[in-house]
């Protein structure tokens, strides 16, 4: 069973409390952008083996968004943090860069 | 290849079965191939059997990372119909599961292929109403279903708890076609019939990164980096159920597809008591039974990213609840075994089989939940892509092109399947 802790509400949650949402840190590209990052935005995914941010909510909880920094092949959690942030804070990375020396972000 | 047939095992009883030979060669690479296939699961295989077959391209190697059929292939609840909405998934899946009729007879290999009947029930008004639509599609599409009411449900699988408390059986589609594989023998029986031909197939040879020489638009492939040592090509298919996305990466392009566990699990034997395969969308579990007795269960894929081959606990316990409240009589079951495979997740739940942007490398993948009941038709559509170098009429309609242009063949609230 995943547990993540919800950086809003500081519980500690089982998956079942929580609704996953995908990848996050997804640039949103809107009106007067190019097909390409369009298409982008709207369909490719990282989808990766390994390192994954992703976007969680805390449903049956305290209702809020958070993200989470996630290993999909061993399920290792390496941190939770806000989902008011664009790209992943430092101690995150340096969470991961201490349990995967050879990550790159 | 030496025939399998009953006189053969006659013959070799004399040679106390010492003469059979292996069933596939497992050779050394060689420096170029015209085509090479990376993944050596049913789709791969089926695709080098149809290259051969069809096209006439014995130059062909597929590529493994472990042993054939190690993957998805070996790890699904072997379910195959096609009583799919959609004209354009309607037609390949069709064709798939008319090829499995025969296949045994052509790849001269068991694949005990079942034609037991698939049947989907309607246990919402809803439900019932899509059923019914679906119904009306197949039999404009040539597909053989038909939408049954309860008294026939009841009929067919008696173990059913036709007027359930929450979800009671309104009706359901009928597939009497559909029905069950050995799996294994799908992967088993293609790769001896592509190797009979001349294909190569090598295992534990994964593939580490893809070469590519600049052009104008994308780049072409140039050949793999694989941990048996580089081998050039013409053309590249990749064929990696559950690796879509790592594959893509290493060949520079993103795809549209997402990486989920989907799990299932076995019971102990049990005497015959379900002679047909039920699918229960609306609680969300299927069930057959296998000829060894064992009841053979699936569920519903995990919501989020991972390439465990395990799935979350909570989805086995959604999955056996919804099914022993569809059959009160499996309660008392004791589980055997558990298992998942990575399933490649488009965002319309249909595969992609066609071109890349980069020339010359071929892609089809992404087929969800629904990937074995569509090895032979995949395989024929993939290999006539791949030897014409353009998607051939029923590929079409899945090239990787649809997402942009809009011309999704949505699947996820069409089909009546549990994705």
């Amino acid at each position: 069973m995943l547990i993540l802790t919800c950086p809003n509400c500081g519980a500690e949650c089982a998956e079942t409390e929580l609704a996953p949402g995908g990848e996050a840190h997804l640039k949103r590209f809107g009106p007067g952008s190019s097909d390409e990052d369009f298409a982008g935005y709207l369909f490719e995914r990282k989808n990766p083996r390994g390192v994954h941010f992703e976007r969680w909510r805390h449903a049956f909880g305290c209702g809020k968004w958070f993200h989470a920094a996630r290993c999909t092949v061993t399920l290792e959690v390496f941190g939770t943090y806000s989902a008011q942030t664009t790209e992943p804070p430092r101690h995150i990375i340096d969470a991961i860069k201490a349990k995967r020396p050879d990550w790159e972000a | 290849m030496k025939r399998y047939s009953a006189f053969a095992v006659v013959k070799e009883a004399f040679s106390y079965h010492q003469g059979w030979e292996r069933a596939w060669r497992s050779p050394e690479p060689k420096s170029h191939y015209d085509v090479i296939i990376i993944g050596a699961g049913g789709h791969g295989l089926a695709t080098a059997y149809y290259l051969a077959k069809n096209h006439g391209l014995t130059n062909v190697a597929v590529l493994e990372k472990s042993w054939l059929g190690g993957g998805n292939t070996g790890r699904n609840t072997s379910i195959i119909r096609s009583n799919y909405l959609q004209p354009a998934s309607a037609a390949i899946y069709e064709l798939s599961r008319s090829l499995y009729e025969d296949l045994s007879q052509k790849l001269n290999f068991n694949i005990m292929f079942s034609p037991r009947g698939v049947l989907m029930l309607c246990q919402t008004e809803h439900e019932l109403r899509a059923m019914k639509r679906t119904s009306h599609a197949n039999r404009l599409a040539g597909i053989d279903t038909e939408l049954v009411g309860p008294a026939r449900v009841a009929k067919l699988c008696p173990i059913i708890n036709i007027d359930g408390p929450r979800y009671p059986v309104l009706g359901g589609l009928w597939q009497p076609r559909g029905g069950t594989a050995r799996h294994d023998a799908i992967a088993w029986g293609y790769a001896r019939a592509a190797c009979a031909m001349g294909v190569d197939i090598l295992q534990q040879c994964e593939v580490t990164g893809i070469d590519r020489e600049a052009t104008d638009s994308g780049g072409r492939v140039k050949g793999v980096q694989t941990t048996r040592g580089a081998i050039t090509c013409s053309k590249l298919a990749i064929i990696v159920a559950g690796n879509s996305g790592v594959l893509a990466e290493m060949a520079g392009f993103r795809l549209p597809i997402e990486s989920l566990p989907l799990q299932a699990l076995v019971s102990e034997p049990i005497k015959p008591c379900l002679d047909i395969v039920v699918m229960a969308n609306t609680v969300h579990g299927y069930m057959s039974q296998s000829d060894k007795g064992e009841m053979v269960i699936g569920g519903g894929s995990d919501g989020y990213n991972a390439y465990t081959q395990r799935g979350s606990f909570h989805h086995v316990e959604e999955t056996v609840r919804a099914l022993c409240e569809t059959f009160p009589i499996i309660s008392r079951l004791k589980m055997l075994r558990q298992w998942g495979g990575t399933v490649d997740m488009t965002g319309d739940r249909s595969p992609i089989i066609g071109k890349t942007p980069v020339e010359g490398i071929f892609i089809n993948g992404g087929w969800g939940t629904g990937g074995f009941k569509s090895i032979p038709g995949s395989g024929w559509a993939m290999a006539a892509t791949v030897a014409k170098g353009e998607p051939d009429e029923l590929a079409g309609p899945f090239g990787l092109d649809r997402f942009t242009e809009g011309r999704m063949i949505d699947e996820s609230v069409a089909a009546a399947v549990a994705h």
